[in-house]
């Protein structure tokens, strides 16, 4: 029998977004080893000028304009979380091939 | 770990795209006949949480930070091809929509944070299944150990990618850099992989595609 599972994935959103909202600004401004390592070479200037991609909406993860730097990391890990959420769940569904074998309305998953 | 544009060489990320794109062209075909009403809603929301967890950033050593992959918590979760799916999305929008991980270097990203995790991670997963104790503490184990090993793989083929890629990268500086410091993220990868899937153990262990092969040892007990 199929429990109902979207009680179960909204609550699980709901932890990701908040996550997203008030711990991402207090996460570590360090750079990644990688980064580092570019730098280390000299390397990393090659790299900032270079992007195939010019157009992020939120460079750095911080929605652009925002005064406070905490706030706007916050915005933008609140909406890329739910973009993702959005893009991941449309494109699941729309790879699926299966349909519910009862009309809607009448099945609760 | 997600490589910026002009990092890698033309056939280093041409290549990248070659398998990670044959990867994905599997997963799709896959998940088109087998993915039902019940798994759309868990995909979206495993990606959303891995790219809010992915932004949560801990220090390590040596003025660096890391986080999170979660390409074994979600293969664990969502079966193997469907968590590539998964991060092929999380690794698409953090690209386009955040200018994190290049475009060029798209393919190489996801084949690294995405299918090393989601494939190998999940391959060592069932081997240590096979040999550790079949319980709910076996089973956490196995995917923390997992997890911890994908990252460390993963971060050495990066490294291998960009020597690869040729000058200023050398493999004796890139590898023991970034498999050392990764060797510690993955301690932060083990844990959040061990307590984000012990909570849904705890509320929907109905939901985790790896436990259903396991024998249900508290349906055994009065």
């Amino acid at each position: 029998m199929t429990r109902r599972v979207w009680g179960f994935v909204l609550a699980g959103l709901l932890v990701s977004v908040l996550l997203a909202a008030f711990v991402s600004p207090f996460a570590s401004q360090a750079p990644e080893v990688l980064e580092k390592l570019a730098k280390d070479h000299r390397f990393a200037e090659k790299g900032e000028g270079h992007a195939a991609w010019q157009h992020p909406l939120m460079p750095d993860y911080k929605v652009p304009g925002v005064r406070s730097e905490s706030v706007g990391t916050a915005l933008a890990g609140i909406a890329g979380t739910l973009l993702v959420f959005g893009v991941a769940f449309g494109a699941a569904r729309l790879i699926s091939r299966k349909r519910p074998a009862v009309p809607e309305g009448q099945q609760r998953l | 770990m997600h490589i910026p544009d002009a990092y890698l060489s033309a056939p280093v990320f041409a290549a990248g795209y070659v398998v990670s794109g044959a990867v994905c062209a599997v997963a799709v075909a896959r998940a088109n006949r087998n993915l039902g009403e019940r798994e759309v809603p868990l995909l979206g929301m495993t990606a959303a949480f891995i790219f809010a967890v992915q932004t949560l950033n801990f220090p390590v050593v040596g003025g660096t930070s890391g986080h999170f992959l979660g390409s074994t918590f979600a293969a664990v979760l969502l079966g193997p091809l469907n968590a590539c799916l998964v991060m092929a999305v999380v690794l698409l929008i953090q690209c386009l929509g955040f200018g994190d991980g290049g475009l060029t270097a798209l393919g190489a990203n996801l084949f690294n944070m995405g299918i090393v995790g989601a494939l190998g991670g999940w391959l060592l997963f069932r081997a240590l299944r096979a040999v550790l104790p079949k319980s709910r503490w076996g089973f956490l184990a196995s995917a923390g150990a997992a997890s911890w090993v994908a990252m460390v793989v993963a971060s050495a083929i990066c490294a291998g990618e960009l020597a690869a890629s040729g000058p200023p990268f050398q493999l004796r500086v890139a590898l023991p850099a970034m498999a050392g410091v990764h060797a510690l993220i993955g301690i932060g990868e083990a844990v959040i992989t061990v307590a984000a899937l012990s909570s849904v153990l705890a509320v929907r262990p109905d939901l985790v595609a790896a436990w259903d092969r396991t024998p249900k040892l508290e349906e055994a007990r009065p």
